[in-house]
């Protein structure tokens, strides 16, 4: 009994269940749900939106918020397919040019925010409109279509028919992200800083590198999720990244994490990802209306902060008990 | 987050500055540096472009003036709860759709569509405003969540249609001139910011919006219920945000879902820029109409000034970046000399 009390106290216990139940239920009632085809799509979606919930979890983690994901995104997207199709260079070179632009709009949030200890809302809304212009006046609204044959196979490549290509970066980078936070003394860092960051500055912490580095790795994860966008669409897209505001803090949150910092979890929130996904896989199956698609994610992100409260109190409640 | 120094500053400044800030002061504040910015701008403009000054484009200029002044009033009034609202552009053409579908469809007059849209929007807002009391959860949430809900339900209902058989005397407002260069629509948020400044300033109301944002558990030690209060800050902001969508509106002749971009996302920008620019502090407690009005001249100038002289329309948006940016790093600027002159 114990045993399991500790499993539900655990983030990713939660969305495990609902998203078994969710997936079981919907196949049950509608079998198509489950047929490899289904499961391919899902699973893309999946893996592009996790990219794009993770950029924003190390910011969340710090106890701040980036809502330039998007642009650094898009602006990574459009580098990647213009270097490719404007100056031929190859898809490898350019993967590494995008991520690199990536790394650089996130030392330029990081850095500007650790400095002048301006809010990060602000300096992210003004980058956000900068990266965005930046996009917008390279490509002047136009897509780049000359996409070489070899990136669009990957996007559509899949592994034994059901799991798609893409999603092994995502599954790389899961992986990665909770060893770095997990044991890693800049993972320790980074939630200590978002934890408290008068404490971690006086146990000896850089606050000024965490949250730089902390936005580096969003960045980066942004244009990473950028490039897997244009590899999935097969145009390199000025649009890419303009929805992904209310997704990439929805995901987190249903997995649980404290906006105001020093607690994320990974699995959490690839789970949480799932859920989104597969909530909306489901409203397209059964034929509700696109319209409404937008009213579940907001109802979710609103059910999963009042889980979240709940259990906050309750964790209140049972440590002051034992106290 | 990583300092607590600009919010001690931000809390310090207003009682120690009314005290004494004379003349030099005010050369000091942010509102006469903006005044400068305008004037030097759009010196610059009619002088690189006879056509600045045209009756056409000052009529244009009035235009985006009101909006853009309302939009930041709209949301300056949630910023000084130390939250922020980005529902607002949801909430907006909700009521701009409500009063679409009763004035076209249901046949009503338009003054009762109007009482109408603004109720919705009312109603919206203290929704928001109930939400962000009752589970103490940032109102960046509840409003991004919101956002999506509001948004997401007036297109399910409206069907993405819009509304363009709208009374003529809506069409006509919207298109009326006063002294043959200036737009109604200006005189509407001037006469908005003017009572709302004199809400903040004079009555016992808008002092207890400002007590509760500044620190919320003195002003409930003193008797202010800071719950109820901050609903009807919300309830405030979603009132404007329905008030400015009412009149784009009638600027464009029709009721149009997508008039705030998608989940109403392109009234954002615009919104923020204004109270960031006039000196409006995010972590609440202290604002400034005047500042929001003439921060959001400053964004309406040069976009306009920027296209004029063919910049290309894309690359105003890197610009109004540039300037939020430089923006709060002068403000950070001048609130750091200000300290170290012993001034404030």
């Amino acid at each position: 009994m114990s045993k399991l009390n500790d499993y539900i106290q655990t983030d990713w216990f939660g969305p495990a269940v609902i998203s078994l139940v969710a997936m079981l239920g919907i196949g049950l009632t509608n079998p198509s749900f489950l047929s490899p085809l289904n499961l391919n799509v899902l699973m893309l979606a999946i893996a592009i939106s996790g990219m794009v919930a993770m950029s924003q979890m190390v910011i969340i983690a710090i106890g701040q918020m980036n809502l330039s994901v998007g642009a650094i995104g898009g602006f990574a997207a459009i580098s990647f397919a213009g270097l490719m199709e404007l100056h031929q260079m190859p898809a490898g070179m350019a993967v590494v040019i995008a991520m690199l632009i990536g790394c650089a709009a996130g030392f330029f949030n990081g850095w500007l925010i650790a400095t002048t200890g301006i809010s990060a809302f602000v300096i992210t809304l003004a980058s956000l409109s900068i990266f965005k212009g930046l996009n917008l006046g390279i490509t002047e609204a136009q897509a780049y279509y000359g996409i070489p044959e070899g990136v669009k196979a990957i996007g559509n490549e899949t592994l034994f028919g059901v799991i798609p290509v893409l999603a092994i970066p995502t599954a790389l980078v899961v992986v990665l992200l909770w060893f770095v936070l997990a044991r890693l003394p800049l993972g320790r860092n980074i939630l200590a800083v978002g934890a408290n960051s008068n404490a971690a500055s006086l146990s000896g912490i850089s606050v000024k590198w965490t949250v730089i580095s902390a936005h580096v790795i969003s960045g980066l994860l942004a244009a990473t999720a950028g490039i897997m966008a244009v590899a999935h669409l097969q145009i390199g897209q000025p649009t890419i990244g303009d929805d992904w505001l209310l997704l990439s803090f929805a995901a987190p949150v249903v997995g649980g994490a404290v906006l105001n910092g020093g607690h994320v979890s990974v699995s959490a929130t690839i789970l949480g990802v799932a859920i989104v996904a597969i909530f909306n896989q489901a409203l397209v199956l059964f034929r509700v209306d696109p319209y409404l698609v937008q009213v579940v994610l907001g109802g979710l992100i609103l059910w999963a902060v009042g889980v979240n409260r709940w259990r906050e109190t309750r964790a209140i409640k049972h440590t002051s008990k034992v106290a | 987050m990583n300092s607590i120094q600009p919010t001690q500053l931000a809390r310090v400044e207003p009682e120690v500055a009314q005290s004494t800030r004379r003349l030099p002061n005010f050369v000091l504040t942010n509102e006469f540096g903006l005044l400068i910015l305008i004037i030097a701008f759009a010196i610059l403009f009619s002088l690189q472009n006879e056509n600045f000054l045209s009756r056409f484009n000052l009529f244009a200029l009035s235009r985006n003036l009101a909006i853009y002044a309302l939009v930041g009033m709209a949301m300056m009034a949630v910023i000084v709860t130390g939250g922020l609202n980005l529902a607002i552009g949801a909430i907006g053409v909700c009521a701009a759709m409500l009063f679409g579908w009763t004035n076209q469809v249901v046949g009503l007059h338009w003054s009762v569509s109007v009482v109408l849209g603004l109720s919705l929007a009312t109603a919206l807002g203290a929704v928001n405003g109930w939400l962000v009391v009752k589970t103490g959860i940032h109102s960046f949430v509840i409003t991004l969540a919101t956002m999506s809900i509001f948004f997401g339900l007036m297109v399910f209902m409206t069907q993405a249609q819009s509304f363009r058989g709208l009374s003529p005397e809506v069409i006509n407002f919207g298109k009326s001139k006063i002294l043959n260069s200036f737009s109604p629509l200006l005189l509407m948020a001037i006469v908005a910011g003017v009572m709302l400044s004199t809400m903040y300033k004079f009555t016992a109301l808008g002092r207890e919006m400002l007590a509760a944002g500044a620190t919320p558990e003195a002003a409930e030690l003193s008797g202010v219920s800071v719950g109820r209060t901050f609903m009807y800050c919300h309830m405030l902001s979603a009132f404007l945000a329905g008030f400015t969508a009412l009149l784009l509106t009638s600027r464009y002749g029709a009721a149009i879902p997508s008039m705030a971009g998608q989940l109403g996302q392109d009234w954002l920008l615009p919104a923020f820029l204004g109270p960031v620019l006039g000196g409006t502090i995010l972590t609440g407690g202290r604002v400034s109409v005047l500042g929001t009005f003439l921060g959001a001249t400053l964004v309406v100038t040069l976009t306009n000034g920027l296209l004029m002289l063919q910049v290309g329309e894309f690359w105003v948006q890197t610009v109004l970046g540039v300037l939020l940016l430089l923006a709060v790093l002068g403000d950070k600027a001048r609130r750091h000399y200000l300290m170290q002159r012993g001034l404030a």
